[in-house]
């Protein structure tokens, strides 16, 4: 049993939640695409954070194993986004994702 | 024998439609063989008829024509009873009998004789017309429907025959409806006179036949087993022996009767009213000939007798009981004298439209538009004395209803001397001679109406000989004057043929060619008695018998009637009315007889007389054998039919007697036929000194034109005394003036313009508001606007398509957000 600080889950749910906050905005609110992706990475790892910090708080592996999962998908994802990134720019020059509205109806 | 009786209307009819369905492809000759060869059997049957009737003694007969069961037969249930009260079975019994009496072959005879005669005139006349066989079909048809007019047993019979022969005279008198010029149109117009005011006469016979079968209960003149005349017929009668009636004991009988009856057994087939006629078994002794005699009809009831049996009986009935029967109308009642007197004017009233008496009269000059043989057969011999027959028929109701009698004889005498006055002032041939026709039949209504009924039938039989005899004359004479004015302009070579219209009818015509010669008027003509003797011979014969000179038949005839009417007035009559309607009818007789041989005095003179007027006349030829031989065949009767009813013998009034009740043999006054005689040689004379010597005809004028004293009389006369413009102004103009109203005024202007198109318009603006606002407006839009909507909002919600991806991002945390929300909203309250 490793020796644990008496840290509440409170402020590992804190922290999780700012992160999340500005991860979303920085989706929102950036416009180069490599920022929306490391922001949504940011998001997805407040999102880790917070599963980690509710598996210790139950002693359960279940949340461990989630973040796995999470994990994963995150890298594929970021595998795929960034030659989707790759793709655009050789087409438009630019990522700029406020320059793509092509699909506007 | 019997069986011959409908062959007489079978024959003539089929060569009728013989002729008429494959006439065209028939030559003259064959065409007129059917026609004169039909004409020809049905003379022979009424010859062998009169015989008939000559060897059983005058017997009647009535006969069913061979598959006739009946004819009209309405069943009603049980009992009706009639307006004199008397019951009789229901419902509406007419059987189509014929009746073969004295009467009915005197007519037979007349109408087929003549007829044949007139057959073979026509045959030459009409040579080389388009429509040859059409008329000879015409001809036939009219002699089988004047049959069946005469051997009728009941009124409807009479009614079919009364109606066809109006036909008849109309298909006729409107021959030549294509004639070009007008002429077409003109004789058109005279045949639709002529059936329009027989129209009115038939009026007055349905009311007749109404009343009739209304009072009587039945239109059969004469019921099988009723006796006639009683008192010449007592031990001839006979009886029918159907149980219905009652029974008759049937045995066989000695005498005359028998005798009689045997011959007469196979021409009578008799018919009961009730149901299936009794068989007559071996055909020679059948139940007639072995009945008992009778005196007279007392042994019968009323269901049994005819309308002219019921009527003496009830006669007999208000004499023996003294106060008068009333016949029943329902709301009202007459007594019986009055109903009599009602249905005997309403018989005048058809006897004036068809025998052509004032007020009627005028179809008949109009008439002479037709053919010459038509002229002849149908307006002088044979259609007009339907009327009279049909009156003599009736002579028990006529004898007995005073006043019509009054009336009748007024009408006809002053009917024979309004017509001759005008026919002395006409210059075409013919029109004096359809005047004259009106004119003699007058005479014959006259007799009528002053109980004369046998001068009345024999001056009818003479009649019909001389005047057919006269009108084929005149139209031998139209003839050669028309074939005189082909040679002279042959001759001449001018070019008028433009103008010169083969036109056989009618006046000058003014209002159609003014310089077309009209062969039938006598101021074409003059002097043809040399270049036409026969035609001239035959026509002075019947000049002769018309005026009455002796001893041709009109003396005799027309001597009959004039002294029946003094007798009547002197002796006082069958009733002061009676002798009162002779008083003034004598002298208005005596008058258009002395007129009667002055126009043909005039007429005779004007036209053979003297010199020709005409190159026409000057060339005219005799006509052909066709024609002539029949004219001398009338001229030969012309002259000795008087010994039908020579003063001593009476052979025709007993033979009558047979036929009608009231029928007796006139007195002859030795001094009145001398007056009579007297005055017609005079007239004739008076004639001779006017018109002869080429005076006839100077300068445009006749010979009474010229004179002061008498110019305006003979305008009057030549104007026809104004009749038929009295009836176009007072009937003509008001009709065509209502008709052009209804017609212009209340059809096609209002009923049309105004009526219609309000509807129409009506209809298309209903249609237009249909339209407009609810098809286009409502419906229309209603689907359309669903589509723009779907256009409207799928644009509208397209705008959410920006293309950004930072705006969907948006969406997509609101969109998590709200539903992060809803999930939490129901733990707000507990949890925390």
């Amino acid at each position: 049993m490793l020796p644990t600080l008496p840290v509440e889950t409170e402020a590992f749910i804190i922290l999780s939640f700012a992160l999340f906050t500005i991860g979303t905005l920085g989706v929102l609110i950036k416009r180069n695409a490599i920022l929306v992706f490391m922001s949504v990475e940011l998001m997805l790892n407040a999102a880790n954070l917070a599963l980690v910090a509710f598996a210790r708080q139950w002693g359960n592996l279940d949340g461990h194993l989630f973040v796995f999962f999470v994990m994963t998908v995150a890298a594929a994802e970021v595998a795929v986004g960034l030659a989707l990134i790759v793709a655009i720019f050789r087409s438009k020059k630019t990522i700029d994702i406020d320059e793509l509205h092509a699909m506007e109806g | 024998m019997a069986q011959l009786v409908p062959l007489i209307i079978l024959i003539p009819a089929l060569g009728a439609f013989v002729n008429i369905f494959v006439g065209s492809r028939l030559k003259e000759e064959q065409s007129a063989l059917i026609g004169i060869f039909a004409s020809t059997f049905a003379f022979i049957i009424a010859l062998l008829l009169y015989f008939g009737l000559l060897s059983t003694n005058y017997q009647e007969a009535i006969v069913n024509p061979f598959f006739f069961d009946s004819w009209i037969r309405i069943p009603a249930v049980g009992m009706m009873e009639n307006g004199l009260g008397n019951a009789f079975v229901g419902g509406l019994e007419i059987p189509w009998q014929m009746r073969v009496d004295t009467l009915s072959v005197t007519m037979m005879l007349v109408i087929t004789g003549v007829g044949t005669l007139i057959h073979v005139y026509a045959r030459g006349y009409m040579h080389d017309d388009p429509r040859f066989s059409r008329f000879f079909a015409y001809l036939n048809m009219f002699l089988a429907f004047m049959l069946v007019l005469v051997t009728g047993n009941n009124l409807l019979m009479l009614f079919v025959g009364w109606e066809g022969v109006g036909l008849c005279s109309y298909l006729l008198i409107g021959f030549w409806f294509d004639k070009a010029h007008g002429e077409g149109w003109r004789n058109s117009n005279a045949a639709r006179k002529a059936f329009i005011a027989n129209r009115v006469g038939d009026l007055g016979l349905l009311m007749a036949m109404f009343l009739t079968f209304w009072t009587f209960g039945t239109l059969d003149f004469y019921k099988p087993g009723e006796i006639v005349n009683p008192d010449v017929q007592t031990g001839a009668a006979y009886s029918d022996s159907h149980g219905g009636y009652g029974e008759e004991d049937v045995h066989n009988e000695e005498g005359g009767a028998a005798e009689a009856g045997e011959e007469l057994s196979s021409q009578i087939v008799l018919m009961s009213t009730l149901g299936a006629a009794e068989p007559e078994g071996e055909g020679e002794n059948a139940a007639i000939a072995a009945a008992p005699a009778y005196e007279d009809n007392s042994h019968l009831t009323m269901n049994q007798m005819g309308i002219f049996g019921q009527a003496e009986r009830v006669l007999d009935e208000q004499e023996a009981s003294g106060e008068p029967l009333m016949v029943d109308f329902g709301p009202f009642e007459y007594s019986f004298g009055t109903v009599l007197v009602i249905i005997t004017l309403f018989m005048l009233l058809g006897a004036a439209g068809k025998s052509a008496q004032i007020p009627l009269f005028v179809w008949l000059p109009d008439a002479m538009a037709g053919p010459t043989p038509v002229s002849a057969l149908i307006h002088a011999a044979t259609m007009v004395t339907a009327g009279v027959y049909m009156m003599v028929r009736a002579n028990t109701f006529f004898h007995n209803a005073e006043l019509t009698s009054f009336i009748v004889a007024l009408v006809g005498a002053s009917t024979a001397l309004m017509a001759g006055f005008i026919a002395l002032g006409q210059w075409d041939i013919k029109k004096v001679l359809a005047y004259s026709t009106v004119s003699q039949l007058g005479f014959m209504v006259a007799a009528v109406g002053m109980h004369a009924y046998v001068p009345a039938m024999f001056h009818l039989v003479t009649h019909a000989f001389f005047k057919a005899l006269l009108f084929l004359g005149s139209g031998s004479v139209i003839h050669g004057v028309e074939h005189g004015e082909h040679h002279a302009h042959e001759h001449h070579g001018d070019g008028h043929d433009a103008e010169h219209m083969h036109d056989e009818m009618g006046e000058p015509h003014e209002e159609v060619n003014p310089e077309a010669f009209d062969p039938q008027d006598m101021r074409n003509m003059g002097g043809l008695a040399g270049k036409m003797p026969i035609t001239a011979i035959t026509y002075a014969f019947g000049a002769l018998a018309l005026a009455g000179i002796w001893p041709f038949a009109g003396f005799w005839s027309k001597d009959e009637i004039l002294a029946d009417t003094w007798v009547y007035a002197v002796g006082g009559g069958y009733g002061p009315l009676h002798a009162l309607s002779g008083w003034i009818v004598f002298p208005m007789l005596l008058v258009a007889a002395f007129l009667t041989a002055f126009y043909m005095g005039r007429q005779y003179w004007l036209v053979f007389m003297g010199l020709p007027r005409t190159e026409a006349a000057k060339q005219a030829p005799e006509s052909s054998l066709w024609m002539t031989i029949p004219l001398m065949v009338l001229a030969f009767f012309s002259l000795t039919l008087g010994a039908m009813n020579q003063p001593g013998t009476h052979r025709f009034a007993t033979w009558l007697e047979y036929s009608a009740r009231h029928a007796h043999a006139s007195q002859f006054l030795i001094i009145l036929a001398l007056i009579a005689t007297a005055l017609a040689i005079g007239a004739i004379v008076l004639a001779i000194r006017i018109y002869g010597d080429n005076k006839g005809y100077v300068d445009g004028q006749d010979a009474l034109e010229r004179d002061d004293r008498f110019a305006t009389a003979f305008r009057a006369s030549n104007a026809r005394l104004w009749w038929d413009e009295a009836y176009d102004a007072v009937f003509i103009q008001p009709f065509n003036r209502a008709g052009g109203f209804l017609a212009d005024r209340l059809d096609w202007k209002w009923l049309h313009d105004d009526f219609h198109d309000a509807l129409t318009n009506g209809f298309q603006r209903t249609g237009q508001i249909f339209a407009k606002p609810v098809d286009q407006g409502a419906i229309d839009g209603t689907v359309l606007g669903l589509g723009r909507l779907a256009q409207w909002s799928s644009n509208r919600l397209g705008r959410f398509q920006t293309g950004y991806v930072r705006v969907y991002a948006v969406v997509l945390l609101s969109g998590a957000l709200l539903v992060l929300i809803f999930l939490l909203i129901p733990l707000i309250g507990n949890g925390g």
